[in-house]
This record gives structure tokens, sequence and C-alpha cells, in this order.
């Protein structure tokens, strides 16, 4: 009982946020400024809970705590996505500019991706996970060769819209999206949340989970499609975080001595939704939105992520 | 992979890249040593073979060293951080020595270039976990870091796009005047020749190597100080080229095995022809306009690794 | 009973495992022995269901393992590898709480919390229930383990080298526990062994493997015999009986 008291103190604690960001200063303005605070907090939650999600699951099944689903790729192919479409386009095209169009392409092109890509792999046989890893990066490289290359010849002022979607941010989340997104990643971790004790057991390794009944193959191939579909809508509702996921799911297995995953996973959620509510705060009030969140982010689970390895090797 | 097919297959290559461009040169125009083509010649194509030819060698034996001193085939500049940390270097010598000479900010480079390998390398040392294709997601999260903090400077300087035009590998620009500094991997090729031996035997442990009396730790320093060296130059007076040194230490392992004092002529030899020929194909495939090296080398590359995982797992 | 039908298997171009087929009788202990490499983890592996084989059936009580659902397979057969790799803390309660997961999916009712109770006496763990793995001996580990496969309750116990790494008190006490989970509460038991003086003193029946094929199969007394182990080893074996043992002097052969 003492992880659900954890819990909830953690949601008290996030609510305490929410609260603050949406009132604090806010001098009446109900109709103007509290409307857009809703949406840009409704944003942070929903990102939140589906990086958490996805990145708790990713690493059960990859046996690894220092990995975070985006390493597939996905965050290669989300700029390199935009990047081509302002560069053969232009940044006044329906494709950017409208907010739906973009977020679906997106959508579109990284599940798309996902799914072959899992398909090539495991069409060969079972591969070793680290094998599928390192292919997602080569891929990931790839793009970003190809990225870069257009980025060099873009025009300076056509860059800038390129440099925004370089950045997560959720200064300028449309509405309609959020009800979208918010439909989707519900259904989506409403259907998969029974499978939490089976990701309990696919804790203890492949051999004994094989032999408590779980399906394994399947279930690793069910549970890192989901994680790629969940990290693609939160890339495309706010753009690429590659290290928050990481952050928040190592954070709760230290908060939480559990094994079991739908306390691991609730957790990692409410203290995704504290940092990124806290941390906007911070940006906006602190540093006058002179950086962005996800910079602020990438440094510190940076180092986080050092911490961590060190860490890891100095106990075993 | 015999030195008879190599040698030739460079020569004839070199001649070609020479006369390869946008305005034609002919044999003949060369006797004229005031005519325009000569100048042309002597400015232009022919910094250009001696630049690609140096980086080419240069980045496959710092490939090579690395691998050799790591113990594992999927360890380069390109997964363990050299380069970014080479990146944040030049960074800073852009931010904070905005006047500095090509030699000063060869220096920050370089002594970025050299803590991020010598980092990485104490991380791997205190990581229990060595599988072989672990190592290099560690090199790459560790690059992921290094990478996040330069876009922190770079984005509040403005400078990212900027920064990305320095950083894409690109030989169109090499004149006479701005590629000397390669010439410094000449004297480091001597040493790395000199010192192979000792490099073969200290990629086979601390143990086996203080067991026949070497100082491992010297070693080490030593060889990673020159990777560090080559980096930084190549980074500085061409670009980033990306799986250069990955691949070809690998592809000449599969033929010659991994002695260093045979396998590092082929080595050398083998990067300057694949970075030769990426380079000609730039300049043809779009003529008269160019594809940038570091795309080329990264589309062509990313093949050529996946090839090799898919191939040979069992012999990574 | 498991009947094994030509079971083979490949890594590679190389046989690993060809054309293998053997029954296993009910509420016996049956050992796997042979020389390094040959085959028998692979084998266990395959009837286990942890391995695919290439061609082949496994039968368990007449029913083909590949018609069988993955969770009602596990109610019927438990294997337990030599290497348990995890990156969870977990106490010894936590862990065989897990082998009730085929019948509970995690939500442990009255009857599971009885199992596992009576799999956590059987081992003598009841005073340390609540201690973490990690901070067990590797005995202690392994009997956790074996709590774990006995709360899942299943007919047919495979184990793969579950002596390995222990000294000698630790592997006659679980030997002693398989046969007294054949003998008390009526399992059947397969284990790969790399002592063949457990397999001889404690089996019912020993499968002998070499180069991935059934070299003999047979009654412990019918292989204990030193034609059969020449033929099995390469070695030539004297055997002593001891207090009813078969003993097979191999030090200095």
């Amino acid at each position: 009982m003492r992880d659900l008291h954890k819990l909830l103190i953690l949601a008290g604690l996030a609510a305490l946020f929410c609260g603050v960001y949406l009132f604090h200063d806010l001098n009446g303005s109900f109709d103007y400024a509290l409307p857009r605070r809703g949406i840009k907090v409704f944003a942070m939650v929903l990102t939140g809970v589906a990086i958490a999600y996805a990145t708790v699951v990713f690493q059960t099944i990859t046996h690894n705590r220092i990995l975070t689903p985006s390493i597939m790729g996905l965050d290669s192919l989300y700029m390199l996505l935009q990047t081509v479409l302002i560069f053969f386009l232009g940044s006044s095209h329906i494709t950017i500019i409208n907010k739906q169009v973009n977020f679906i392409i997106s959508i579109a092109a990284m599940v798309i991706f996902a799914l072959l890509f899992y398909r090539l792999l495991f069409k060969k046989g079972n591969q070793p996970i680290y094998f599928l890893l390192l292919i997602g990066i080569i891929f990931g490289t790839f793009f970003e060769s190809v990225s870069t290359f257009l980025q060099v010849l873009i025009d300076p002022n056509e860059f800038q819209v390129v440099q925004d979607r370089m950045f997560a941010s959720f200064n300028n989340v449309s509405s309609d999206l959020v009800w979208t997104a918010l439909l989707v990643i519900g259904v989506l971790i409403a259907f998969a949340w029974k499978q939490n004790s089976s990701l309990d057991v696919l804790t203890l390794g492949r051999d004994t989970a094989v032999n408590l009944g779980v399906n394994y193959d399947a279930l690793v191939k069910q549970m890192l499609v989901l994680s790629a579909v969940l990290i693609a809508i939160a890339t495309a509702l706010v753009g690429p975080i590659t290290f928050f996921g990481l952050i928040v799911a190592n954070l709760s297995y230290q908060f939480f001595k559990s094994y079991k995953h739908s306390v691991l996973i609730t957790g990692a959620a409410v203290i995704s939704i504290v940092a990124l509510v806290g941390g906007q705060w911070v940006v906006e009030r602190v540093f006058t939105f002179n950086t962005t969140l996800s910079v602020i982010i990438n440094f510190i689970g940076g180092i986080y992520f050092i911490y961590l390895l060190l860490k890891e090797s100095r106990s075993k | 992979m015999k030195k008879r097919y190599l040698i030739p297959a460079l020569i004839i290559l070199s001649f070609v890249s020479l006369f390869v461009g946008v305005s034609s040169i002919s044999l003949m125009d060369l006797f004229d040593f005031q005519s325009e083509e000569t100048q042309i010649f002597l400015i232009s194509r022919l910094p250009r073979l001696v630049a690609i030819l140096l980086a080419g060698a240069g980045m496959s034996m710092a490939g090579l060293i690395m691998q050799q001193l790591s113990r594992n085939k999927f360890v380069s500049p390109t997964t363990a951080g050299t380069l970014d940390a080479t990146r944040l270097g030049i960074l800073v010598s852009m931010l904070l020595f905005a006047n500095a000479s090509m030699i000063e900010k060869m220096a920050v480079a370089f002594a970025f270039a050299l803590a991020g390998t010598f980092l990485f390398m104490q991380i791997l040392n205190r990581i229990k976990f060595k599988d072989a294709i672990f190592i290099p997601l560690v090199g790459l999260m560790f690059g992921n870091i290094l990478s996040s903090v330069t876009t922190f400077f770079a984005y509040r300087a403005d400078v990212i796009q900027n920064m990305s035009a320095w950083l894409q590998g690109d030989f169109s620009m090499i004149m006479k005047g701005s590629y000397e500094l390669l010439y410094i991997s000449v004297p480091v090729f001597i040493v790395a020749y000199i010192y192979a031996n000792r490099f073969t035997v200290a990629g086979m442990g601390e143990d086996f190597s203080k067991n026949l009396g070497l100082k491992y730790r010297s070693i080490v320093n030593i060889g990673l100080t020159l990777v560090a060296l080559i980096t930084a130059t190549v980074v500085l007076t061409v670009g980033v080229i990306p799986f250069l040194g990955l691949i070809i230490p690998n592809i000449i392992s599969i033929f010659k095995g991994d002695h260093l004092q045979k396998t590092l002529p082929h080595t050398a030899m083998l990067g300057a022809i694949f970075l030769l020929l990426c380079d000609i194909l730039g300049r043809v495939l779009i003529f008269p306009y160019e594809i940038s090296i570091s795309l080329m080398v990264g589309v062509i590359g990313s093949f050529i690794f996946l090839f090799l995982l898919f191939r040979g797992r069992a012999y990574a | 009973m498991i009947q094994v039908r030509e079971l083979t298997k490949f890594y590679g171009k190389k046989q690993v495992v060809g054309n293998v087929s053997v029954n296993i009788q009910r509420g016996q202990i049956t050992s796997f022995i042979g020389p390094n490499g040959a085959g028998k983890s692979t084998l266990l592996s395959m009837v286990s269901r942890l391995l695919d084989a290439d061609t082949g059936d496994v039968l368990i009580d007449q029913t083909n393992s590949k018609k069988m659902k993955s969770n009602d397979f596990s109610k019927r057969v438990s294997i337990l590898k030599q290497s348990n790799y995890m990156n969870v803390r977990l106490t010894i309660r936590e862990l065989v709480s897990f082998g009730r997961f085929p019948y509970s999916k995690g939500r442990l009712n009255d009857e599971d919390e009885k199992m596992v109770d009576q799999a956590i006496e059987y081992m003598n763990l009841k005073d340390m229930e609540d201690i973490y793995l990690d901070e067990l001996s590797g005995g202690q580990r392994q009997r956790a383990f074996i709590a774990m496969v006995i709360a899942q309750d299943t007919d047919y116990v495979l184990l793969d080298e579950p002596l390995n790494n222990l000294d000698m008190k630790h592997s006659v006490q679980i030997m002693k526990i398989l046969r007294r989970l054949v003998d008390e509460l009526g399992k059947t038991v397969v284990i790969v062994l790399h002592d063949i003086n457990f397999a001889s003193v404690y089996s019912d029946r020993i499968v002998a493997l070499k180069n991935g094929l059934v070299v003999k199969d047979g009654t412990t007394e019918e292989i204990i015999q030193s034609d059969s182990l020449k033929e099995i080893y390469d070695m030539d074996i004297p055997i002593q009986q001891m207090n009813n043992c078969r003993i097979c002097v191999y030090f200095n052969s």
C-alpha cells in the first residue's frame, strides 16, 4: 500500500502544478488565457502519459533500462519528413500550415515505417533485440544525413520553420488535435492495459516467461508496435523529445521499488506530468521563452543518463 | 582485397577525380602553367584530391584503432561520441573565439574530441555488460547527449543552420589554403603504423598485454589521442563523414583478419578509395550541382552496413 | 507420457539435434546425459517449446504440443533453465507467486496463495520468504526457482543442469528434493545432468545423447555399465557398487 500512497502524493503534486500553471498570474483572463493554457496542459498530460507508457513497455521488452523507443529512428524520420515537406513544398504549403494535415501525415509516415521495419525484421525469424535496435539507429543516421543535406540548402527564412519543428513545443498545439490524440491514446492504452501482468512476467526473462505460458514473441511484437504508435502520436503532437521517456521511466523505477507494471507505468505517467507542466512553467516564467523545453529535457536527461550508466555498473 | 587491386584502383580513381568537375580540364591544359585551367587544377582539384585521400584514410584508420582498443567491431568515431564531442568543440570555438585562427579552433576541437573519446572509454570500462551491440548503443546515446548540449548553445546563439552547414561533410569548398591542416594526419599515420603491433596486443585485453609486458594504459592513451587528432582535423576541414570509420575496417577485417600491422595499410587505402568513389558519384549524379559527401557516404554506408549486419552476424 | 517424435534442430548448417525420438515415462526421473555439445539442452528446450524445432513433434499425454495454447501448456509442463537473468528485484515470495501466473494471470485468489505457501514450505524457504533474490546464495536462489515451478503445479517438470555452480551439499539437497517430487507428489521430472554419478544415483531412466543423436536409452541399471559408457563417452569407466549406488570411477580412466 505504500506504493499507493506515493502515487497519491505524486498525483496531488501533478494536480497542484497544473493548477498553478493554469491560474497563476491569470489576471482574470478567463475567456482568453485560461482556455489556451488549458489546451497546453491537456497536451502535456497526453504526451506525458503516451511517452511514459511507451518507454516503460519498451524497456521491459528490451530488458534494458537505458533505452528509449525513439532510438528506432522515429525522431529522425519526423525531422526528415518536416524538412522534406518544407524543402519541396515550401513553408506555406497546406501540409505545413495545416496542423491536422501535418499531424496525420506525420503519424502515418512513422507508423508505416515502424510496421515495415518490424515486418522486415521478423520475416527473417526472431532477431535478437539489440540487432533490431542497431538497424533502427542506422536508419536514424540515414534519415539525418538526408535532413542535414536538405537543411543546408534551405532558404534561411524557411529554415526558421524547420528549426521550430526540431524542438518539442507545447506552445501551438491545436485543440482539435488534442482531442484526436486523446481518443487514439485512450483506446490504445485501454486495450493494452490488461497485458500489464504479462509484462510483469516478461521481466523474469524469456525462458521463465515462456515457461509461465506467456506467448513471448507475439507479446513482444504487439508491444513494440504499440510503443511505436504512441511515440509517433506524441512526436507528431509536440515534436521530438528524445530523453524524456528515459528520465521518467527510471525515476519511476527508483521511486516505486515494484515490479508491477500497473504501478510503474502509472508512476511514470504522473511523474511526466509533473515534469512537463513544471518544466514548461519554468521555461515560460524563468527563461521567458528564451529556450525550449526539449532542450532543457535533453540536457538534464543526458546527465541523468550518464549517472544511470555509471550507477548501474557500480551496483553489479 | 590484395594490394595489387587496391593500388591501381586508387590511382585510377585519383585521376578521374582530378578531371571531373564543372570546368573541364584536359591533360594538355596543364602544360600551360599560366592558363586558367592550371590554376583551377592547382587551387581546387589537387587540394580536393589530397583532402579526400587523407580524410578517407584517416577516418578509416581512426575507426580501426578504436575497434581494436575497445574490442568491439561496432565502435567508431561516429558510434562513440567522438564526432559529437568534436562538434561541441567547434561550436565552443565559434562562440568564444569568433576570430580564432584555424589552428586555435583546431586545438579546441581536438581537446573536446580527446575528452569525449576518453570519457566514452571510461564509461565503457565501467560497464560490466559488454554485449557486442550494446556498446555502440551506449556510444550513440553518449553522442546524443553531447549533441543536445551543442544544440542548447547553438539555439541560444541562433547558429543552428550555420552549424549544420559547417559540419556537413563537403569537399566542394576545399581550396588551397583551407585544407593543409589535414597534413597533420600524415605523421599520425606513421605513429599508428609504428604502434600497430602494440594496438593488436592491447586489443586482446589488459591482462593479456600486461602478461606480455606492455604498458596497457599508455598504449590505449596513445591510440585514443591519434583517433581524436584525426577526427578533429577531418571535421574541421571537411566536416562530418558518417560511417566511414565503421564500414571500412569491418570489410578489411572480413578479408584480412585483425592483425593491425597487416591490415592498417589496406584499411587506409580502401577508406580513400571508398571516399573517392562517393565523391566522384556525388559530383557526377546531379551535374553540374554536387551532392554532399556526407549524404553520399551516409546513404551508401547505411546500405553497406546493413548488408554487413545481415550477412555476417556471427562474425560481428 | 511425453513422446518426442523425430525432433531435429539445425544451427545454421550444423545439425545439433538429429531426428531424436524418445519416450518419457510418467512418475519417474529421466536424466539426459552425454558429452559437451551433444544437444541435451537443445532437446530439452524444444520439448519445453523454449525453442522451435525445425521438424518433429512433441506429444504431451497424446496431445501434440503445437496444438496446445501457450497457457494450457504451462499448466502441464514447466521448465527451469540454468541462467535466470533478471533486472528486477523480487522477494522469494513474489517469485514463487509468479508460478501461479498460468492460472491467475497475476491476480492471486486464496487457492493460489495456498499453493504458493505450500511450495515455499516444501522448499524450506518459509523463514526467508521476504528476502530479495539478489541477497541469496546460489543454492537458495535455485531452491526459490524450484519452488516457483512447484507452485506452477505441472505434471512434468523439466530442468536444465540445475546443479550448475552448486556445491556438493546443495547439489545433493536439490536432487533429494527432485526425488521427493516424484515419490511424494507423483510428478515426472526430466533433467539434464553433467555429473554421471548424480544421474546414476537419483534417476530411474537415462537417455544418453551424442552428436545430436540418442545413443542409449534405458533404465539406470542398463546404462550405467562400462560398455555403455564407453560408447557414450569414449572412456573406459569402471563401476563400483557402494551402498546400493552404482558409482562411475572416471577420474583416472
